[in-house]
């Protein structure tokens, strides 16, 4: 991307994660995406007259859990803050949050960059309420009026809001890629921008390389994906230089990305002239987070990415690349870990899933979670290979009919009949057929051109629709025309 | 003698003898509320049927034995702002004027296991925002001691309901002395418990910090039975507090010998009407003549009580009313043109006088560039005047003093006049600021025939004590037995 050397950027994100409790934060409804509208709710999450909340014991062990991994203080003692403001998705007209003593603060996350390591501060993380959701049509079809569902009111949020410590659009890129990673193996949340699980607003600004103060800043909204983010980050800093260079101020504002157009524009400023009034929850007591509490949290944090690709590392003997590749999903790492325990070649395995599934899996837009071969059908499909069944060429056939099918590669094997012919015999009859029918590249191969020997093999293959054993027909290849000499 | 003259200790007692049944009780509570209410306005809302039927039910069961719950068919009158599942709950207010509550307060839940009978939901200030009930919707409750005055407020029509044999006991809510002070206004006897000794699960929030709910009774003993079935722990409040409740009854013996109690001085100033001054001293008298030792302590924030409350409870209100907006219940003004209009007409058009002027000011309080002067200041003063109660209590049992500075006064008299209104809470917001509990009872009447009223406060959850100061009291007097003639 171009920027101009003599101007720095610096982002700062907002991240909104929801939790993935079984209930909200502040009553006992369902969580479940997707559910028939308003099905999820009651008294407490609309907002009737009189009732209370009560908080989700879970939610602050998710929150803490997260907390201690991005290396965050955690509060001896916080407190809830209410957040006003009026609109139709949010019940009570306030968001219940945390303001002045947020549940932790002080952190940061590691992330590699082109420069190597480097922290990103965590300035803080607290809890909040989801809003619910609001429609404007039903389908295609618009409606006189809106329409609210208040499933997703008062789900559990965790904000996650980093320092001004983000450079560039690609690190901004690498620093959401990364706290996914994490948060996912936390088992926190879901992180499924397409979802809404994870949300992420970034406050941008650029100034003179050396300069000390920092620039005025716009905070950028409406991204639904990394990239996105990374597009809109890139329009928005690109944006900011050429105004400064063709000597304007940059205004303090919010600014919407447009997908269609790749493009940010103001929010009507009206739409952003909130003065949220916040003060401290009467109806919750201040949240207290005891070192026992911390410690029984504290035990329950698995192994995170990076311990992981050391470990990938040391145990199994791959690349630095490799490992940092299978371990930066939780998923992906247990899968093959569970290929490893089943076929104990970790340099095939790494092979395997780095080129044959996760080829297969972008290429049909699929998470790991979704794939239709599971690691014990991978493993028994290595297992064929080495026992010789069929070959690795043919694997990959098997493989691909695997993934379209879902079925067992023993059963493609056997259907297909695919299994590999070994018998010498068999091989030696077909050879002498190629032979006969190939005179032309007999006599090429007497004449010394090496060349000849791989036609005449890739015709015994295209006999046997490459079942027969390579190394055979080589073998057997090279004897028959020797004894023909 | 009526069934609904008697108190509920005395009814409980002639069921226990099987002299009389829920039904009987019921019947009487509802000839008498045909007789008088069209002249005092005691309710928002009467369920003569449900209360019939639920008499009925109880009647039955304990006809087979099947049950034996602390207020059996005992008549209770709710305050409107206190959910019961299938009912409207109004809060006195035009913008839930047709709200039915889905759910139930735990308040009602506890009554209801016990045997309580619903009789009606009774009149209020809009939202609990007042001390004359004038500022209700459906119209003002009167005096049953003198149909020109105002019975007190905001849980005016509870304490008109029991002053007038209307019911036997009553529910309100107090948030700055919202029981104690009808109660005096009244001549009844009203218990603002600890913060945090009653859920206030399902009571429609004014101020949530100060909010809560309270008995009313015609003596110190139907006050304590009502306190044992409402006290408690509740999960759906983390406000509540997680002690056990001490059986409330056990206090009620007449014995005060060597309790100490204190006159603050603070409490004894100008803008104390004479007679009431006089009345409070004589039952200060009659304490010490039975044995209570007085003392005169100091409460040196005291002044700063009604402005620290006037800061604090609005700016919550500010918060807790924002709901109120149409879109999911209660009244949406018709046909208006954009989200913003409706949020204004409907608010607008909803809410009354008082209410607005509340929410203004805690709008205003909480504020950018206001905060701090404002809400951060008050909730800083509250700590001084919670820590005057602290060293107060170091060295008394309980505080002695007037509930209102005056007796009730008259209907219209101070309508115009938000601020000489405040200040008929002077002496009761201070508790709910310290979150201690506190009574009132009936210590005499003024030259017109209205009632005064003594408060005693007490450290938090120490209820008992209020209780065996009352009922000793009350043991030595007559204040409480006299009615009202309508």
């Amino acid at each position: 991307m171009y920027l101009s050397p003599f101007f720095e950027t610096i982002i700062g994100l907002e991240v909104h994660v929801q939790l993935r409790t079984n209930s909200k934060l502040f009553c006992g409804c369902s969580t479940e995406f997707g559910a028939a509208p308003n099905t999820h709710t009651c008294p407490v999450c609309t907002g009737m007259p009189g009732v209370l909340p009560v908080v989700n014991r879970t939610a602050v062990e998710y929150a803490i859990k997260s907390a201690i991994t991005l290396n965050c203080e955690v509060a001896s003692r916080s407190i809830f803050a209410r957040k006003n403001y009026f609109y139709p998705d949010l019940p009570k007209n306030y968001q219940i949050s945390q303001y002045e003593e947020p549940l932790a603060e002080n952190g940061y996350l590691e992330i590699g960059t082109n420069s190597g390591r480097k922290r990103i501060g965590i300035t803080r993380i607290n809890l909040e309420e989801d809003a619910g959701k609001l429609l404007h049509s039903v389908g295609s079809r618009e409606i006189d009026g809106s329409l609210v569902d208040f499933n997703r009111c008062g789900v559990p949020l965790l904000e996650i809001v980093s320092a001004p410590d983000i450079k560039s659009p690609e690190e901004a890129y690498t620093y959401l890629t990364a706290l996914k990673s994490i948060l996912k193996y936390l088992e926190v949340s879901d992180c499924d921008m397409e979802k809404g699980s994870l949300r992420c607003d970034a406050n941008v600004s650029v100034r003179i390389s050396g300069e000390k103060k920092l620039g005025v800043k716009t905070e950028v909204k409406n991204m639904n994906s990394f990239k996105a983010i990374q597009k809109a980050l890139q329009y928005e800093v690109k944006r900011q230089v050429k105004a400064l260079k063709d000597g304007e101020r940059i205004i303090q504002e919010t600014r919407l990305w447009d997908e269609k157009s790749e493009r940010t524009d103001p929010m009507r400023s009206k739409e952003e002239a909130h003065d949220y009034r916040y003060f401290p929850e009467p109806d919750l007591v201040p949240l207290i987070v005891d070192e026992e509490w911390m410690e029984k949290i504290r035990k329950t944090i698995p192994e995170l990415p990076d311990e992981r690709r050391e470990r990938f590392i040391r145990e199994y003997g791959l690349s630095e690349y490799d490992a940092g590749v299978l371990t930066a999903e939780k998923a992906l790492a247990e899968y093959f870990e569970q290929v490893v325990k089943l076929y104990r070649n970790p340099k095939v395995v790494t092979n395997w899933v780095m080129v044959e599934l996760l080829g297969r899996l972008n290429a049909a837009n699929k998470i790991v979670e979704e794939s239709p071969v599971s690691p014990e059908q991978l493993a028994g499909l290595l297992g064929l290979i080495e026992k010789g069944t069929i070959s690795g060429k043919i694997a990959k056939a098997v493989f691909e009919e695997m993934f379209s099918t879902g079925k067992s590669p023993q059963a493609i094997v056997t259907e297909k009949k695919l299994v590999q012919i070994t018998d010498e015999k068999e091989i030696g009859k077909i050879v002498e057929d190629v032979l006969k029918e190939n005179l032309d590249a007999v006599k090429e191969y007497r004449k010394g051109k090496e060349k000849a020997l791989s036609h005449l093999v890739g015709q015994v293959m295209r006999k046997t629709q490459g079942r027969a054993n390579p190394e055979l027909v080589n073998k057997i290849l090279k004897e028959k025309l020797a004894s023909l000499i | 003698m009526e069934l609904c003259e008697l108190t509920a200790h005395e009814l409980l007692e002639k069921m226990e003898r099987k002299e009389i049944c829920s039904k009987e009780i019921v019947e009487s509570v509802y000839s008498r509320i045909n007789q008088v209410e069209a002249r005092l306005h005691s309710f928002v809302t009467l369920t003569k049927e449900e209360a019939m039927l639920q008499a009925r039910k109880i009647d039955e069961r304990l006809r087979k034995g099947e049950f034996s719950g602390k207020l059996a068919g005992i008549p209770v009158a709710v305050k409107d702002n206190i959910c019961i599942r299938n009912g409207r709950t109004t809060c006195s207010s035009h913008i839930l004027e047709n709200f039915v509550s889905p759910y139930e307060a735990t308040v009602v839940n506890r009554l209801r296991e016990e045997g309580a009978v619903f009789i009606g939901k009774t009149n209020m200030d809009e939202f609990a925002m007042g001390s004359s009930t004038e500022n209700s919707y459906f119209g003002i409750t009167r005096n049953p001691w003198n149909l020109d005055y105002i019975p007190g407020g905001s849980s005016g029509g509870s304490a008109t309901a029991v002053a007038s044999n209307e019911t036997i006991l009553a529910i309100g809510s107090d948030t700055g002395g919202s029981i104690r002070q009808p109660a005096a206004c009244c001549g009844v006897v009203g218990l603002k418990p600890t913060y945090g000794r009653v859920s206030r699960y399902g009571l429609v929030a004014f101020a949530s910090s100060l909010d809560q709910i309270g008995p009313f009774g015609k003596d110190v003993e139907d006050v304590a039975i009502l306190m044992n079935v409402i006290s408690g722990h509740d999960e759906n409040d983390s406000t509540s507090v997680n002690l056990d409740v001490p059986d409330f009854t056990e206090s009620l013996i007449e014995h005060i010998k060597g309790v100490r109690i204190g006159i603050p001085k603070e409490y004894f100033v100008e803008g104390l009407d004479v007679e009431v001054e006089r009345a409070v001293k004589k039952a200060v008298e009659v304490l010490k003549s039975l044995g209570a030792k007085p003392l005169e302590i100091s409460l040196p924030h005291t002044e700063y009580g009604v402005a620290v409350y006037y800061l604090i409870a609005p700016s919550e209100a500010s918060a807790n009313l924002a709901r109120y907006d149409g879109v999911r219940y209660g009244y949406r003004s018709p046909e208006t043109e954009d989200l913003l209009e409706e949020y204004e007409k409907t608010r607008g058009e909803g809410f009354g006088a008082e209410v607005k002027r509340r929410i203004m000011l805690g709008t205003y309080a909480l504020s950018r560039g206001y905060y701090d002067a404002y809400y951060l200041k008050a909730q800083k003063v509250r700590t001084l005047i919670k820590k005057d109660f602290d060293d107060a209590f170091e060295k008394v049992d309980a505080i002695v003093t007037p509930t209102a500075p005056t007796p009730a006064f008259k209907i219209g008299e101070k309508v115009d006049d938000p601020l000489q209104m405040y200040l008929s809470d002077i002496f009761t917001i201070s508790a709910n600021l310290a979150g201690i509990p506190g009574i009132s009872l009936p210590c005499g009447f003024s030259n017109k025939g209205l009632p005064i009223g003594l408060q005693l406060l007490a450290k938090p959850f120490a209820e008992g004590i209020l209780l065996r100061i009352g009922y000793t009291y009350q043991q030595n007097t007559d204040w409480h037995r006299r009615k009202p003639k309508l």
